[in-house]
């Protein structure tokens, strides 16, 4: 264009010039002179170079504003890219797609570090979850298999300990029960070594079998003997300590009785001499008093007595009870010993009261021995004055206070002398006691002393004898509760024992008998079973024949019966396929109905009778439903007319065979047209086997068609004429159309009549 | 499709022709009227309608291949 334009220019100016010379002389008289002809031309010559220069330079300019530009001058004008580059340098690079290249590359590189971070913390994670569950599975089937192995080793040890323990039946020397569990148990336990054969550390239960038999009897009789002995033992012991019991603790309660009487005697006689020694009273009362005294006095002893007898009949029975209860112990059945404890303590408590009384007595009795010392003293010094008086009065008579007035006064000088004398007597020997009042206080009081230790260590003796005695039955006591929480805790333990036995016994027999049961019913089974399938083989052969004959006549029958049916649809098939024949011959005549540029008649009716006469066949329906639309309602052209047509399309293409969609300028179709009138290519020329890309010109193609044409082949031809670009193709694309419409309509038709060809023939019986 | 064509050349050919006369007609009358009988108004106009006749008939030509683009906005 721009070269059209400049050529067109440079025409126009020259024309110009050359026209407008003769009138521009005119002007230019006036300003210029001296123009030549030669000028004329430099100046043309020069004013081209300028146009030319101010073309190039302009196009330079802007190439470098618009680098589009510059590309399609480049693209088009050949040595303009050296020129531009000269003029302008090399082209700036396209500075936006390396960066976003730059950019996806950054990304996927963090993508991969975070993977390969995740995978390696996945692969770790799977590792310590492989190795977690590894290292948790082992130490749980050690720790079962540690159990299992200590349990084992407990079973073996309890299994031993047992087999060993049954050869020995467990000793006797205390309750008759626990020994009879023992016992029990022991049968027990023959009772599995024998069954227990299983067991591999039972020591040849078998031989010991008959041995251990017999002494389990002897010794259960040994047993019921002692425990009737002992019982019988016990029972008399009872019985014996019972009564010494009693009868000591009757003697006890009498000596205590009688000792309290003497007490109370030993008090009131005390009481009463204390009373005569004090009380100034008359003589008649004093007579009765001293009567009273003499007859207390004799209960007093009389008591004592009786106290004495009494405390020593308690003495013997205390003794009697002492030696049952040691001859009981020596006895050593555990059976009486609380009877025995019971008894001492009894025996103990006993001697205490009676020590309590006899002391309480014997201080009376002391109390009382000075109260009688000193009334015997009295008595005496009594006595002594009679004495005296008498001797100084021999006429008076005891009753002296009566004899006042019968007396003289000499007898009474006399008197009242010997008084003055006793008077001083006494007072001297008074006197003469003061002096000796130390002294014998000393030696009284060292009496005492004497007497009061000796009753101390008496008392002491005995007090330490009782809280000895005490102490010894508290511990005997002890002793005995003691003994008695041992032997419940042992026969607790030998009851859990026998517990464990038991369930040990109890485990093992079921196991046996689960085995045992498994054997006989695998027996029972399997002999079940032989039997069973004896029979079902028998009856099956029955049957087999039986249906066998059935089946062959059932199968002849069936044989006839669908020969018949088949007969039957055969011929009906046979119909249908002629049906359907003669409906796509009448199709396949309705094509020939074109004419030369008429098309046929709308394949409508045809289309449809095919369709009814097809009604099963999917693939005949499908085919009459691939019909194209306007086949049927406007009917396809037929090859002559389609051939006619193209003969008159092939100069047109030929006339736009340069037009595409970059070169569609009418110069271009000038162009085209001269081509078209310059270019000669044969009529008809044979297509080869495979296009090249030569092939692809579009006069080549339609000579190719052409020929295809003419030989008949117009699928061929249409693939031909499919091949050109560009105007030449928008030209050919109805012929291209029809053309099509009628490959389609004729594909289907055949392949309709082949199909029903097929089906006719398939239906033909064989003879 | 074929008519198509020779149709496209008649209407190209007619219309070019009418330009032609037209501008030819219009030079001279602007030629005759203010140019006191130049010739450039004539060779002008018949140039102009020449070259309306050629644009029109290129782009009748090029209609089916021209892509008659328009803008979508974004939403």
């Amino acid at each position: 264009m721009l070269r059209a334009c400049l050529r067109g220019a440079n025409a126009t100016a020259r024309n110009n010039f050359g026209k407008t010379r003769l009138t521009n002389l005119q002007h230019c008289r006036h300003y210029t002179a001296g123009e030549t002809s030669g000028g004329g031309a430099a100046k043309v010559v020069a004013a081209g170079l300028v146009t030319v220069g101010g073309g190039i330079g302009g196009t330079i300019l802007y190439a470098k504003w618009d680098n589009k530009f510059r590309a399609a001058v480049e693209n088009n004008v050949p040595y303009s890219d050296w020129l531009l580059g000269l003029a302008l340098g090399p082209p700036s690079p396209k500075s936006g797609l390396p960066i976003k290249k730059q950019e996806l590359a950054q990304p996927p590189s963090m993508m991969d570090k975070q993977t390969n971070v995740s995978k390696a913390k996945s692969e770790k994670k799977v590792k310590e979850a492989a190795e977690s569950p590894a290292s948790e599975m082992s130490p749980v089937p050690i720790q079962p298999a540690q159990s299992i192995e200590e349990a084992s080793a407990e079973a073996t040890h309890i299994i031993s300990a047992i087999s060993e323990v049954t050869s020995v039946p467990a000793p006797c020397d205390t309750e008759g029960a626990a020994v009879k569990e023992e016992y029990k148990d022991c049968h027990e336990h023959q009772d599995t070594s024998v069954t227990a054969a299983v067991h591999p550390d039972t020591e040849s239960p078998t031989a010991t079998e008959p041995l251990k038999e017999r002494p389990v009897e002897e010794v259960a009789a040994i047993l019921a003997q002692q425990d009737q002995e002992e019982q019988d033992i016990a029972t008399s012991v009872s019985a014996s300590l019972e009564e010494s019991l009693t009868s000591s603790a009757k003697a006890t309660l009498q000596a205590i009785g009688a000792q309290e009487a003497a007490l109370q005697a030993i008090t009131r006689h005390t009481l009463k001499l204390k009373e005569a020694m004090e009380a100034e009273v008359p003589p008649q009362e004093k007579s009765a008093q001293w009567k009273d005294l003499e007859a207390a006095l004799a209960d007093r002893t009389g008591a004592v007595n009786d106290a004495e007898t009494a405390l020593s009949k308690a003495n013997e029975a205390l003794d009697s009870l002492k030696s049952v209860i040691d001859k009981s112990k020596g006895l050593k059945v555990s059976a009486v010993r609380p009877l025995v404890l019971a008894a001492e303590e009894n025996l103990h408590n006993m001697v205490v009261d009676l020590d309590k009384v006899v002391t309480k007595v014997h201080s009376a009795e002391s109390e009382a021995k000075i109260v009688s010392q000193y009334s015997e003293l009295v008595n005496e010094a009594k006595q002594q004055f009679q004495r005296e008086v008498s001797s100084l009065t021999p006429e008076i008579q005891a009753n002296w206070k009566g004899l006042t007035g019968k007396l003289s006064s000499d007898d009474l000088n006399a008197l009242i002398a010997h008084a003055h004398r006793r008077i001083d007597q006494l007072n001297r020997e008074l006197a003469e006691q003061r002096v000796r009042e130390q002294i014998h206080i000393d030696a009284a009081l060292e009496q005492q002393k004497l007497e009061d230790q000796k009753a101390l260590e008496k008392a002491v003796s005995t007090a330490l004898q009782h809280i000895k005695e005490e102490a010894r039955l508290e511990q005997e006591r002890k002793l005995s509760e003691l003994r008695e929480v041992m032997e419940a805790e042992m026969r607790t333990q030998l009851r859990r024992q026998a517990a464990a036995h038991t369930d040990h016994v109890r485990d093992v027999l079921k196991v046996q008998e689960q085995e045992l049961r498994v054997d006989a019913e695998q027996v029972l089974s399997s002999k079940m079973l032989e039997q069973e399938t004896r029979y079902r083989q028998l009856s099956q052969e029955q049957l087999d024949n039986f249906t066998l004959d059935m089946n062959t006549a059932y199968a002849r029958l069936k044989g006839m019966e669908e020969a018949i049916d088949s007969h039957v649809v055969a011929e009906e098939e046979a119909r249908k396929a002629h049906q359907l024949w003669l409906s796509v011959e009448a199709l396949n005549y309705t094509l020939k109905t074109a004419n030369a540029d008429i098309p046929t008649v709308p394949l409508e009716g045809a289309a449809q009778a095919v369709r009814d006469s097809c009604h099963d066949s999917d693939f005949a329906l499908a085919l009459s439903s691939a019909l194209p639309e306007e086949s049927l309602h406007r009917g396809v052209y037929s090859e002559a007319s389609l051939r006619a047509r193209f003969n008159s399309l092939r100069s047109l293409a030929r006339r736009v065979a340069l037009i595409d969609e970059s070169h569609n300028s009418l110069y271009q179709y000038f162009l085209s047209y001269l081509q078209a009138a310059l270019l000669f290519e044969e009529k008809q020329e044979a297509p080869p086997a495979q296009l090249c890309s030569e092939d692809l010109d579009p006069f080549k193609l339609l000579s190719y068609a052409s020929y295809c044409l003419e030989h008949g082949d117009l699928e061929l031809a249409a693939k031909l004429v499919n091949q050109l670009r560009g105007e030449a193709r928008r030209v050919v694309e109805d012929w291209l159309t029809e053309a099509r419409l009628t490959l389609e309509t004729r594909q289907v038709v055949s392949l309709l009549s082949a199909y029903a060809n097929a089906v006719g023939l398939g239906t033909t019986q064989a003879p | 499709m074929a008519d198509e064509h020779g149709r496209k050349w008649d209407r190209c050919l007619a219309d070019t022709a009418v330009k032609t006369v037209t501008g030819l007609g219009v030079g001279i009358m602007f030629s005759v009227l203010f140019f006191k009988r130049r010739t450039w108004p004539v060779s002008l106009g018949s140039g102009l309608g020449l070259g309306m006749g050629y644009a029109n008939c290129q782009h009748d030509f090029r209609s089916p291949y021209l892509i008659h683009g328009r803008v979508v906005k974004d939403q």
